[in-house]
């Protein structure tokens, strides 16, 4: 098996759990390569990628542009806030247009679910999902999973809880598909407003006391509050959200599970989802989920621009 | 003793003994009669289907003893020498190499180190599947030493062209050679001569030449597949 099943990466749903195998075997050796003293391969120097952002983004966009850099391939930036998407331009002439000035893969972020997945029918490339709205952030589930896997081994029979905002959160959904694959099993908590309604016929179990949760899990991902995409008010107040679901130290210890790995995809707001010396803390794996989100970004783009022959 | 590559009944030319016999006349009419009479003398091209034994585990390991001492000839002082194996092939090789030569001189250490060179090809997105990479595992630095590359089999000359491509990212030695196993002639795509061979073999493109290394190194042999094998 050295091939992925798919020409896209458009979420975890439509991957099969060899290719994350794959990815994963690759993003080692990448990870060796980000550091070394020369951080650079010539794989992908004759590739173009674009990288479409339609949507706010710091860790992801940085991570994807330093993952194409290290792998020597050129990177164009393309933000919607400055671009004719404004004159009413629709995505797949956008797009289009950038794939006539020769580029050979997308990376797209973009606040509709199922943007990608429209694109990737009507545009001829490569297309990676960089979060397409409340839908999927394949290469984030990935980057999460690969870091419990250094930090756990093989996944299966692990217990992940999921923490917060779900019912707004790609993160979730697609790190729900993902651990599910590798044999790990999922359950979520937060406010009942919070969770979708139907949620658990993703085999999902939703528990609604932390504690409970805390208690029965080995590793805990806090999402953020994403009040940028809450339309009504879910919670009283952000006060309230941290008393009920909020982790801190004080808590941990009062169930005895100081021993639970912690994870949050960013950004994090401090002393709301989780408190600074968890966040710092030696059970936080976080700034190691941002190390190995360059490595596994540069695997699924080295693997998908592999399976495209070259115009030569 | 008759030497195991003459019961194969193939020419090494750079092994020393058939260069006498491919030269010297005399010696030529003795080897014809004798193979006349070898009943297991099977012609280079007559292959089965397991594929033809070039190199038993025999004269493999006679091949491994020069190899070793033609570096140690070179190099006496291994203080700022490095062996470094092109992954995944040249692993075996160099460790075998490198055991051969702390036996020579027990007194040194001799650094041994693996390259992988997967993302410094040249046939990426141009082969129909994708090349899953092996680890690198370089625990010193590579500035300013002597390098020797090693390799099992050398054939068009691009995978180590990768190599020193990717060498040359952990620094800038002072000096790299290439010792291989097998050199395969007159096969080369681009200008890369070693400067230690095991044996020389001249065969087709469409054939394979494979080198099969067993733990306890008896039964390590070097092996040709044609084309459709």
């Amino acid at each position: 098996m050295t091939k992925l099943s798919t020409k896209h990466l458009l979420g975890i749903k439509n991957i099969t759990s060899e290719d994350i195998h794959l990815i994963f075997q690759t993003a080692d050796n990448f990870k060796e390569v980000i550091n070394r003293p020369i951080k650079k391969v010539p794989s992908l120097r004759d590739i173009t990628i674009a990288n479409i952002f339609f949507e706010n983004s710091t860790r992801t966009k940085l991570s994807f542009e330093l993952a194409e850099k290290r792998l020597s391939a050129d990177v164009i930036n393309f933000s919607a806030s400055s671009s004719s998407v404004k004159k009413g331009e629709t995505l797949v002439d956008t797009v289009n247009n950038i794939l006539a000035m020769k580029v050979d893969m997308v990376v797209m972020r973009h606040p509709n679910p199922g943007a990608c997945m429209h694109l990737a029918r009507h545009v001829n490339c490569s297309i990676v999902n960089a979060g397409d709205g409340a839908h999927e952030h394949p290469t984030q589930a990935l980057l999460d999973a690969y870091s419990l896997r250094e930090k756990l081994g093989d996944l299966t029979g692990k217990k992940v809880l999921i923490v917060g905002d779900i019912l707004h959160s790609r993160v979730a959904l697609s790190n729900i598909f993902c651990l599910q694959k590798l044999g790990a099993e999922v359950r979520v908590c937060g406010p009942a407003t919070l969770l979708p309604k139907h949620i658990e016929s993703l085999g999902v179990k939703v528990m609604l006391n932390l504690k409970e949760a805390l208690r029965w899990c080995d590793v805990a991902n806090m999402l953020r509050i994403q009040l940028e995409r809450q339309d009504i008010q879910y919670f009283p107040s952000l006060r309230e959200y941290t008393m009920q679901y909020g982790l801190s130290s004080k808590l941990l210890k009062e169930i005895g599970r100081d021993d639970i790995i912690i994870m949050h995809p960013g950004p994090i707001n401090r002393g709301v989802e989780i408190t600074t010396d968890i966040a710092d803390g030696k059970q936080s794996i976080i700034l190691e989920q941002v190390e190995n989100g360059v490595a596994v970004r540069m695997a699924v783009l080295y693997l998908l621009a592999g399976q495209t022959k070259s115009a030569l | 003793m008759k030497s195991p590559c003459e019961s194969e009944g193939i020419f090494f030319a750079s092994d020393a003994l058939h260069l006498k016999e491919i030269f010297d006349p005399f010696f030529l009419k003795i080897l014809n009669i004798s193979r006349k009479v070898q009943s297991n003398f099977t012609p280079i091209f007559a292959l089965s289907m397991e594929g033809k034994t070039l190199l038993t585990n025999t004269a493999l390991n006679y091949t491994l003893d020069r190899l070793a001492f033609e570096v140690y000839e070179q190099h006496i002082d291994f203080s700022n020498l490095a062996f470094i194996s092109i992954q995944p092939r040249g692993l075996p090789l160099g460790k075998r190499i490198v055991e051969k030569l702390s036996i020579l001189v027990p007194d040194q250490k001799i650094l041994h180190g693996a390259l992988d060179v997967t993302f410094y090809r040249d046939d990426f997105r141009r082969r129909e599947e994708v090349l899953v990479p092996s680890a690198t595992e370089l625990d010193f630095s590579v500035e300013g030493k002597e390098i020797i590359l090693i390799d099992d089999v050398l054939f068009t000359g691009r995978t180590v062209r990768s190599a020193m491509d990717a060498l040359l990212d952990f620094g800038r030695p002072k000096h790299v050679e290439l010792l291989v196993l097998i050199d395969r002639r007159f096969s080369r795509e681009l200008p890369v001569q070693p400067d230690y061979t095991g044996s020389m073999v001249d065969v087709v493109k469409a054939e394979r030449v494979k080198v099969e290394w067993t733990d306890d190194n008896t039964n390590n042999r070097v092996i040709l597949f044609s084309s459709d094998q």
